[in-house]
């Protein structure tokens, strides 16, 4: 695992921390940092410890060993210090469906003690930054999924917080929505030099929203990097798909002497190559097949994915471990990851 | 403080856009009062008393007229004659009559002879209501036929004068102090029980723990909101329920300001109680399911709907710690005897002790985290 080097402070500094649940360990002494105005992504199936980290990094779990700083302050000694600079999002949409947008924003100003002078101007700019402006009156309750996650948004951050957590931002959300929310999530970072912590479990979400990626699963951090640091460093960079219009004995063999390649898999005449240099490979590939009188029925290249990624660190697919995860399995508290 | 009055606003503008929440927890506690209160509130009447005379003499006929002029007067009986003692027991026994008067055939002769008349009801007491109502119908007919044939000049026998302090009490009214704390519970039990347990199962308490809000400021808020709710139920049902049950004067100012306190300190003591009783539920179903037993273990023993005194001891004991007992006697102090506060002075010293050290209890049970 690597790690970025900075001289920047870490806006939060996670040691170890283990937390259990009865005899179930749902996180195994992890450790992390993340920097000022960095997008991080916690990215692992559900019930892979995400949620609770989470939870214990914006003070709604108590860690069972190991210690969290978050803008430089201990989240189980100072957690209202904590709370003042952060931003949460959880999970769950839990807007107030019978009150306003507008109203769901002020109530929460208040609980943080945005003084009332700043409440009012708080509130139009984030309105303006998640573009509900013109729903301002309308209950949240008549809103779409995604104008009520941006709602969430605006109201996770109208006290101004330095930090901002997301627990799985797009989840339940339809493909346009969660590219609005993406949207939103990079333009407000921007506007705000935010420090955004964000679990997923969409590949996707982490690869396009976040400088760095931490793999978790099973409650440990299994990889930590930039996600073009965390492709590269994995074998085969690319992925050929190729199928021919015959496979001569001893074809598997003569493809896997190709040069840059480093595996071969397939049956009949259809195989996958992971190689190092996809161009190249291609065209001793291109030349191989004209060697031996045989065509090229189809081919395919395909760059390293964080699919590809995760199941080289963790063993297993991203969507097998979905499929597999079980949150009636882990209790009710670890439900979400 | 601030805080606190952001949950409470919260809380209030989601209740204003409830309507139906309003509707029910008024609706419940009124009919109530109104079928409760007039179903057991009132006269038995129209019990069919079969009449089967065996006599036929001067008395038993004398007996028979006083029979008929209950039956024409109060209407307590309707008098049917029968010939055949048999089948008057047999229509007793199905149920087409509600007891046998039977004169026997020596009535007239031992009456004559003062050789201890006597004439026997026979009467269903399957139904302890309907049989203590024609027992006393009839002892009061016997008696007015032995004044009648022997009233001396001088009462031989001392007799009790009843003199009654208040205005005769109809039993709705002696039922709408309880249904007056009732209305209150109810908006306690789905304001401050179900919503708030709906609440915490949807995720909406993490809102409220990643703020830097206290303890004590949050349970306060949804104390002080949940007794705004209440108060608006308790008066309403006050106000209607004095209509309906016919209290006299019942907007009477002073009164209704004596009774709005009342009001507001049952409010604050049941929602304390309630947040007590949530602070560590999680289970949105166990509010729903503890509703009807919770209702039953603090409105009966009371004294809402039957004297306590009347109650095996360990029932009287769970009354003493019941904050409905203590909310139900100063509502009925109120109403019913119209009094000053220092009748009820204890009644509101328990209630405000209850709510302290209950709302105590839930702060310091209540978690900060998850």
């Amino acid at each position: 695992m690597s790690s970025v080097v900075s001289t920047r402070p870490a806006a939060i500094d996670v040691r170890g921390i283990v937390k259990t649940f009865g005899a179930f360990t749902a996180v195994k002494g992890v450790s992390f940092s993340v920097q000022e105005g960095e997008v991080f992504g916690l990215l692992g199936p559900n019930g892979a410890g995400k949620s609770t980290l989470i939870r214990i990094l914006t003070t709604l779990l108590l860690p069972t060993a190991g210690s969290a700083r978050v803008n430089g302050k201990d989240v189980v000694r100072e957690a209202n210090a904590v709370r003042r600079a952060i931003g949460v999002i959880p999970q769950a949409m839990t807007s107030d469906l019978e009150l306003s947008v507008e109203e769901n924003l002020a109530i929460f100003a208040k609980l943080y003690g945005v003084a009332r002078a700043e409440r009012e101007r708080h509130i139009e700019e984030l309105l303006a930054a998640v573009e509900l402006l013109q729903w301002r009156k309308a209950p949240v309750k008549n809103l779409s999924g995604g104008m009520r996650r941006r709602v969430e948004i605006a109201r996770g951050l109208v006290h101004q917080p330095q930090i901002f957590f997301l627990d799985e931002p797009t989840t339940g959300l339809d493909p346009v929505s969660r590219v609005a929310v993406w949207e939103m999530i990079r333009k407000i970072k921007g506007e705000r030099g935010l420090t955004i912590l964000l679990t997923t479990h969409y590949m996707d979400e982490a690869d396009r929203l976040c400088d760095r990626i931490a793999i978790v699963d099973h409650g440990e951090l299994k990889a930590l990097d930039s996600p073009l640091k965390l492709k590269a460093s994995i074998p085969g960079r690319n992925l050929l798909d190729v199928s021919f219009s015959a496979a001569p004995p001893g074809w598997q063999a003569r493809l896997a002497s190709l040069p840059e390649v480093e595996s071969v898999t397939g049956h009949d005449e259809v195989f996958r190559i992971s190689t190092r240099n996809g161009p190249q490979t291609t065209l001793a590939l291109m030349e191989a097949a004209a060697g031996a009188g045989i065509d090229v029925a189809s081919l395919s290249v395909q760059s390293t994915t964080l699919d590809d990624v995760f199941v080289h660190y963790t063993g297993r697919a991203l969507r097998d471990a979905l499929q597999e995860a079980n949150p009636l399995d882990r209790g009710p508290v670890l439900r979400r990851g | 403080m601030e805080r606190t009055w952001a949950i409470v606003e919260r809380e209030l503008r989601r209740f204003r856009r409830s309507p139906t929440l309003i509707f029910v927890s008024l609706i419940f506690p009124v009919v109530q009062l109104v079928v409760l209160g007039y179903a057991f509130g009132g006269v038995v009447k129209h019990l069919r008393l079969a009449v089967v005379d065996q006599d036929h003499g001067v008395p038993a006929v004398r007996i028979r007229e006083l029979a008929a002029a209950a039956a024409s007067g109060a209407k307590t009986v309707d008098v049917v004659d029968y010939t055949d003692p048999g089948r008057a027991l047999q229509d007793l026994r199905d149920g087409h009559v509600n007891g046998v008067l039977t004169i026997p055939p020596d009535f007239s002769r031992r009456m004559l002879a003062k050789d201890d008349p006597r004439v026997a009801l026979i009467e269903d007491n399957t139904d302890n209501f309907v049989s203590a109502a024609l027992a006393g119908t009839l002892s009061g007919l016997v008696s007015a036929y032995d004044s009648a044939t022997s009233a001396p000049r001088v009462p031989q026998q001392a007799t009790l004068e009843v003199v009654e302090v208040y205005p005769y009490v109809p039993y709705i009214q002696y039922l709408l102090p309880g249904s007056i704390v009732m209305s209150i519970f109810m908006m306690v039990m789905i304001g401050g029980g179900i919503i708030f347990i709906d609440d915490k199962a949807r995720g909406l308490h993490e809102g409220y723990l990643v703020t830097p809000i206290s303890k004590l400021e949050l349970i306060a808020g949804f104390n002080i909101s949940g007794t705004l709710k209440a108060v608006l139920s308790g008066t309403a049902l006050m106000i209607v329920g004095s209509l309906v049950a016919g209290i006299p004067n019942p907007l009477e100012p002073l009164r209704l300001l004596r009774l709005f306190l009342v009001v507001v300190v049952t409010a604050f003591a049941l929602i304390s109680m309630m947040f007590l009783m949530m602070v560590r539920v999680s289970d949105p179903l166990l509010p729903r399911a503890v509703f009807g037993v919770l209702n039953t273990l603090l409105y009966f023993p009371s004294g809402a709907v039957y004297p306590q005194q009347g109650f095996p001891r360990w029932m009287q004991v769970l009354a003493v710690v019941d904050p409905f007992t203590y909310a139900v006697h100063a509502f009925k102090t109120l109403l019913l005897k119209d009094t000053g506060l220092g009748a009820i002075g204890f009644d509101l010293l328990f209630l405000a002790v209850f709510s302290v050290l209950t709302m105590a209890a839930a702060t310091r049970l209540f978690r900060r985290t998850l």
